[in-house]
């Protein structure tokens, strides 16, 4: 007997309804109000509520003071339609869980299995709409991906109000595992790889594995050796395990003749290695690439972590649960780096279409499953990043945007965090792990259910209402905040586990598999794992994808005292089996073998792949354009391009002064200005900080994707020298986010943009400490004419840099400070403007992408930041996209002053103005510091100005312009004035 | 008095009272590091104590002098900023909260803290009438707002005592100060409006952004008890204890460096933590 009740909370006067309003209508809908109205809808079996406790229930979930709400009464008030918008079965409903707790308090009981508390927001529109406008408002208030929306007008709502609905779960699986013949031909083996396991029960294809012929044969043979057939559970875990999400094949593998060990080893790693052995004493590296996270020295007790993961497909279906999970996802890398750091910083970076078009695209044909618009993309990833950062108490000061149109498909999602923990906690080093043999696998945080299993393909085949949603996963800050703190602020410090690793993809089959590595075997009881619903299959238990879980060994002598402190911090956490010596990887479940692989076959058997690279045509560019005769309309016009313009909105939206270390945050000066790098104390005690940059230059990659990778190394280290931190204790990570990487073409640019990696890494003595790669950022669907469509993103990558401040008192900002103040340009600039946003705003590519002396940089950036700590200067800046004069009205705009400068040489204006030349800087320095200035700084520095008056004006050979600081301000913050 | 900078926490600490505070943490409670951090410097000691460690008894509450919720996200704001802990506070330790409310003890509430405070109704709690008088709304840009704000001291009061401004951030999504006429009267008759928001200059921010981040009710950024013992405001000086933590300390330090001024160490809003511990002191 099912007990249902329904409360509505409405506020008495909405403090939203204006910017709710004000938002849907710059959508396109023509309503007068939107009015929203919060609903939980209480579902139990064993005991019903009286009328009492649940008026008291309703007190408890609204706010007296400006909200009312009504029990099992639908709310009466003026509208025109009705659309409501609540979970789908099966989706992570965290404003359900908090009220089911508070009802669990109040009658203090909990909730028994099947029974819970669901959310949704009910809105009622004024206005008049079409039918057609009603079913597009509705897709835009919720997504069908994961929300179920139903729709009354006035008349059907009557006095009954909506219906009730109770989105509970009902699987009809036989949960066990089954058998699989691989003895089948080749096609029919590629159906399976590219398709999946046919399911007994339905017939239906299970979803794709992503292995291909070769690891198929390799998988069938090995079996076959063993005389017995694949049980799903194994083939499902070899593909995970196999997947170029886990095993980074295409870095992996050998390439053409002259890389045998492939891009990651040659490039990557060996320029780590040869940075660490060079630097000796002095390096800064303490664990790297074998750890969720990298690891670098901080001072003599502490060290920081730090990783940048991307979650990009995920971010196309739901962009706000996606980057949610990305967020909270790469958070986990820091918890689970070592034996636990602390998330101190978060880091994000978002490429999207432009938010002003809507591109017709379908995933399907026939007009089904559209595209979302880049504006929702935008502002679903937008907040995403900043739900995960604010509810988890993680500052997120760090990050950037950048448009443009081939990421309509796919949106490019970079989600970073940075850790620290104590190097030793006196009897051991915290950056080091290792699971024992005998030690217990526990798992903790959240439940298992379907979440991720196989992605978007399965899901939207899956048409069952009553089946749970499995594309995206919506993350749970709070869960995992409670499962964080008890981790890196209690259970790490008491010594009572081993060793620690995130449940990402491919959940427990990969975790567990990889700490089973450390001690060499694994036994594992897969009808413990604590599940969501009844009713799941082993190998959707084994593989799935919910979030906020870790995995953890502990010692059996230490098993009680973790469980208690667990459970007192109200954090489920479950023995699930024990790690074991026995060199396989064995599950079971409910008293039957289901999975028994060897882990060498596991980790190490999957067949090698041979890649071949083929150099794509150079690009030839057309006649050059003419410099404009307007040269400030044109600077007017660049500094109000998107991926220039101020993106403040941004930055306020996310906690940037959590935890207390804000020094040098996402805007800087009076005139708010977005810088290049920002600088936050994670210790209280210590004058270090620790400097986080970043560098982005996809426009370069079809030009020369070798200089790409330069730029993107130098704008990300030269973020940090401009704070004063020094070049030594700089260490990168890449992010390769790379399109349709089995084309030779395509590999021929990633190779080039690896072997750059090592160049400009090696160059600058800055070690790679982690990195991650996501090589198939291409949406493949239809136009509304059904004509097959493929956008593929350009080839993307980003670089982070970290470096620790010395002294954070010593730092310097962006902005120019006082009237009188001397300007200097630091280094020369060349006529470099392929790929620049000077070009690209007048249509134009251009051949030559901007290169790079690095051992001229290499002295330059000691001396700038050797100068910064002497307290010589008063501001820096360098010079990215956008060009020297984007650069200096940028230094304006943020002191909210003038600058007179000059700037001599033959060069054409526009060239000078706009060139994107690597390696300089903006300064600003007190008058009385110029003899020390020049002097440590040599001829690297030219002295071109003085900061004074209202207005920013530059001469040259042949212009002058003069355009007042105010209206820079204007053109520099409109573009997303209204977001 | 200057300081010079390269002091830091531990090295700068006054004689440490032995009064303590306890700081609440727990369930999305995430700024209780830097808050024992403040009292720490100011003098006075702090434990972190997990809400589940004062229902299963492993601390009491009546061991401490201060009590104070700090900034956060508890429950993930959901159904209501502060509202599911103030629920887990009022169904569990409400007994507890009420008899340390009657000794002379103090209770901050800072940003989440004040949410929390607001919904268990420990403010305004006119006669020691502990409901809900006030609410903190979503702010009426809809976002979350972190911004650097400056507030002034609308009373002398134990809190304020020689404040002259506080500059520090605030950061929340629900901070929209909200209440009857009558009860904004009442708190104007009683001086426990606490802290208003103004311009950089002083005068009043009167609802205008950004000055007014959030769209509170007479610009209102904190206000005490009845009784002056509880204190809840909605930004963080707790976040901005060093100079380095405010947002335009780098064009400070050149001004003052120009004049050969000592830059100092600690940020002015400090003096609101020295404050708590004069008062035990």
């Amino acid at each position: 007997m099912a007990y249902v009740h329904r409360i509505e909370v409405q506020y008495k006067n909405d403090p939203r309804l204006e910017v709710r309003t004000d938002r849907i209508r710059s959508l396109g809908f023509s309503i007068e109000k939107l009015h929203v109205v919060d609903v939980y809808t209480i579902s139990t079996n064993t005991r019903d509520f009286s009328a009492e406790e649940l008026r008291e229930i309703g007190n408890q979930l609204a706010n007296p003071v400006v909200q009312t709400f009504t029990v099992d009464k639908a709310t009466i008030t003026y509208f025109d339609t009705a659309i409501e918008v609540g979970f789908l079965p099966g989706v992570t409903d965290n404003v359900g869980t908090t009220a089911r707790q508070t009802i669990e308090d109040y009658i203090h009981r909990k909730f028994e299995p099947g029974e819970a508390v669901y959310s949704s927001h009910l809105y009622f529109v004024c206005g008049k709409l079409s039918a057609d406008a009603l079913q597009n408002l509705a897709v835009t208030l919720g997504n069908p991906l994961i929300n179920r929306v139903h729709i009354k007008s006035r008349e059907s709502y009557g006095t009954k109000g909506m219906d009730i609905i109770v989105p509970i779960v009902e699987l009809h699986e036989l949960p066990a595992a089954e058998l699989v013949d691989l003895d089948l031909d080749d096609q029919d083996l590629i159906r399976i790889g590219k398709e999946g396991i046919i399911d007994c029960e339905t017939g239906q294809r299970r979803g794709p594995l992503a292995l291909d012929l070769d690891q198929l044969h390799t998988i069938r043979d090995y079996f076959a050796k063993k005389g017995r057939k694949p049980t799903d559970v194994e083939i499902e875990s070899l593909a995970q395990t196999w997947s170029e999400h886990c095993k980074h094949t295409i870095f992996a593998s050998p390439m053409d003749d002259d890389m045998p060990k492939g891009l990651y080893k040659t490039c990557i790693q060996a320029a780590t290695n040869k940075i660490r052995v060079e630097k000796g004493e002095n390096d800064i590296c303490l664990s790297v690439f074998s750890d969720n996270s990298g690891g670098i020295i901080f001072d003599d007790q502490y060290l920081v972590t730090h990783k940048v993961e991307t979650h990009n497909s995920p971010s196309a279906l739901d962009p706000f649960g996606g980057a949610l999970t990305g967020i909270v996802g790469v958070n986990r890398d820091t918890i689970g780096f070592g034996l636990g750091a602390k998330p101190c910083i978060n880091i994000y970076g978002f490429c999207v279409g432009d938010p002003k078009t809507n591109p017709i695209l379908y995933r399907g044909k026939d007009k089904s499953n559209p595209i979302l618009s880049p504006r929702r993309i935008l502002d679903g990833v937008v907040a995403g990043v900043g739900v995960g950062g604010n509810c988890s108490g993680i500052p997120t000061p760090q990050g950037f945007v950048w448009f443009d149109d081939r990421y309509v498909g796919k949106p490019l999602v970079f989600a970073g965090t940075v850790g620290i923990m104590p190097r030793s906690d006196g009897t051991r080093n915290l950056y080091e792990k290792r699971a024992i043999p005998g030690d217990l696998i526990v798992m903790i945080g959240g439940r298992v259910g379907k979440d991720g299993i196989h992605g978007a393909t399965f899901s939207s085949e899956a048409l069952d209402p009553g089946s749970p949603v499995t594309a995206v996963q919506i993350g749970d800050p709070i869960t995992q905040k409670k499962l964080s703190d008890v981790l890196v602020k209690e259970a790490r410090d008491c010594g009572l586990y081993n060793s620690i690793t995130d449940n990402g993809a491919g959940g427990i089959s990969c975790s567990v598999a990889e700490m089973a590595k450390e001690c060499n075997g694994c036994h594992v009881l897969l009808d413990k794992v604590p599940v969501k619903y009844p009713g799941m299959a082993p190998w959707e238990i084994w593989i799935s994808e919910s979030q906020e879980r870790m995995t953890l060994a502990v010692p059996p002598e230490k098993l009680d005292e973790f469980m208690e402190l667990l459970r007192r911090r109200e954090v489920e956490a479950t023995v699930i089996g024990t790690f074991t010596d026995s060199g396989r990887c064995v599950v079971e479940f409910h008293g039957s073998v289901v999975m028994d692989i060897e882990l060498s076959f596991l980790h190490d058997g999957l067949p090698v792949k041979h890649l071949l690279t083929q150099p794509p045509a150079l690009i030839t560019p057309g006649p050059e354009p003419r410099c404009p005769d307007h040269l400030d309309e044109t600077i007017k016009a660049i500094l109000s391009r998107m991926n220039i313009c101020s993106k403040e909105f941004i930055s306020i939206q996310y906690d940037h002064t959590v935890q207390g270390g804000h020094v040098i945050g996402p805007v800087q000066g009076l005139g708010r200005v977005q810088g290049m790098a920002t600088l936050t104390k994670v210790i209280s005690a210590s004058k270090k900080g620790v400097g986080l940059s970043q560098g982005i230059f996809p426009s370069y990659s079809e030009i020369d994707p070798y200089q790409m990778a330069i730029a993107c190394i130098d704008t990300a280290i030269r973020g940090l020298i401009a704070l004063g931190i020094p070049l030594e204790t700089i260490a990168i990570l890449d992010n390769f986010c790379w399109c349709s990487s089995d084309d030779p073409g395509r590999l021929a640019q990633l190779k080039s943009a690896a072997v750059g990696c090592y160049d400009g890494s090696t160059g600058f003595k800055t070690p790679f400490i982690s990195g991650k790669d996501s090589m198939f950022n291409d949406f493949s669907g239809f136009d509304e004419h059904n004509n097959p469509v493929k956008v593929s993103v350009p080839p993307t990558l980003l670089v982070s840099s970290i470096g620790i401040h010395p002294d954070v008192t010593k730092a310097v900002s962006l902005d120019a400070k006082l009237e009188g103040d001397l300007v200097y340009l630091i280094g020369e600039t060349h006529v470099e403007l392929g790929g620049s946003e000077y070009y690209t705003h007048l249509g134009y590519c251009g051949g030559i992408v901007p290169g790079l002396d690095i051992v001229a940089m290499k002295s330059r950036y000691q001396r700038l930041s050797g100068a910064i700590l002497h307290d010589l200067v008063a501001s820096a800046f360098p010079v990215t996209h956008g060009g020297l004069v984007i650069a200096l009205a940028k230094v304006a705009i943020a002191g909210k002053i003038g600058m007179d400068v000059t700037i001599s040489g033959d060069m054409r204006p526009d060239y000078l103005l706009f060139s994107e030349t690597l390696g300089r800087f903006i300064v600003t320095i007190a008058p009385d510091k110029k003899r020390s200035f020049e002097l440590a700084m040599g001829s690297d520095a030219t002295l071109i100005g003085r900061v004074t008056g209202k207005n920013l004006q530059i001469t040259g050979k042949a212009f002058r312009i003069s355009i007042p600081v105010s209206e820079l301000e204007t053109v520099y913050k409109k573009p997303f004035g209204g977001y | 008095m200057t300081r010079t900078i390269s002091s830091h926490a531990g090295t700068t600490r006054q004689d440490v009272i032995t009064e303590k505070a306890l700081i609440m943490s727990g369930y999305g409670i995430n700024s209780e590091l830097e808050t024992k951090d403040a009292l720490s410097r100011a003098g006075m000691d702090a434990d972190i104590v997990h809400i589940n460690d004062l229902i299963d008894r492993k601390y009491q509450m009546t061991d401490y002098r201060l009590l104070v919720f700090p900034g956060g996200f508890s429950y993930g704001d959901d159904t209501g900023a502060g509202n599911a802990y103030a629920n887990r506070v009022r169904n569990n330790l409400w007994n507890d909260l009420t008899e340390f409310l009657e000794d002379d003890n103090l209770v901050l509430g800072i940003c989440n803290g004040f949410q929390i405070l607001a919904n268990l109704g420990l403010v305004p709690a006119f006669d020691k009438h502990y409901k809900r008088d006030i609410a903190l709304m979503p702010n009426r840009k809809g976002v979350l707002e972190c911004r650097y704000v400056t507030i002034k001291p609308a009373h002398e009061s134990l809190w304020t005592k020689g404040i002259e401004r506080i500059v520090c951030p605030v950061s929340h999504g629900e901070g929209n100060f909200s209440c009857s006429k009558e009860i904004l009267q009442r708190l104007k008759n009683q001086k426990m409006i606490a802290f208003t928001y103004c311009r950089d200059d002083m005068r009043p921010a009167d609802g205008e952004y950004p000055y007014n981040p959030n769209g509170s009710t007479a610009d209102i950024a904190g206000i005490t008890s009845a009784d002056g013992k509880v204190l809840a405001m909605m930004p963080h000086p707790e976040r901005a204890m060093e100079f380095v933590n405010q947002y335009d300390w780098t064009l400070q330090k050149e001004k003052l460096r120009r004049k050969q001024l000592l830059v100092p160490a600690e940020s002015l809003n400090m003096k609101l933590f020295h404050n708590i511990v004069e008062y035990f002191r």
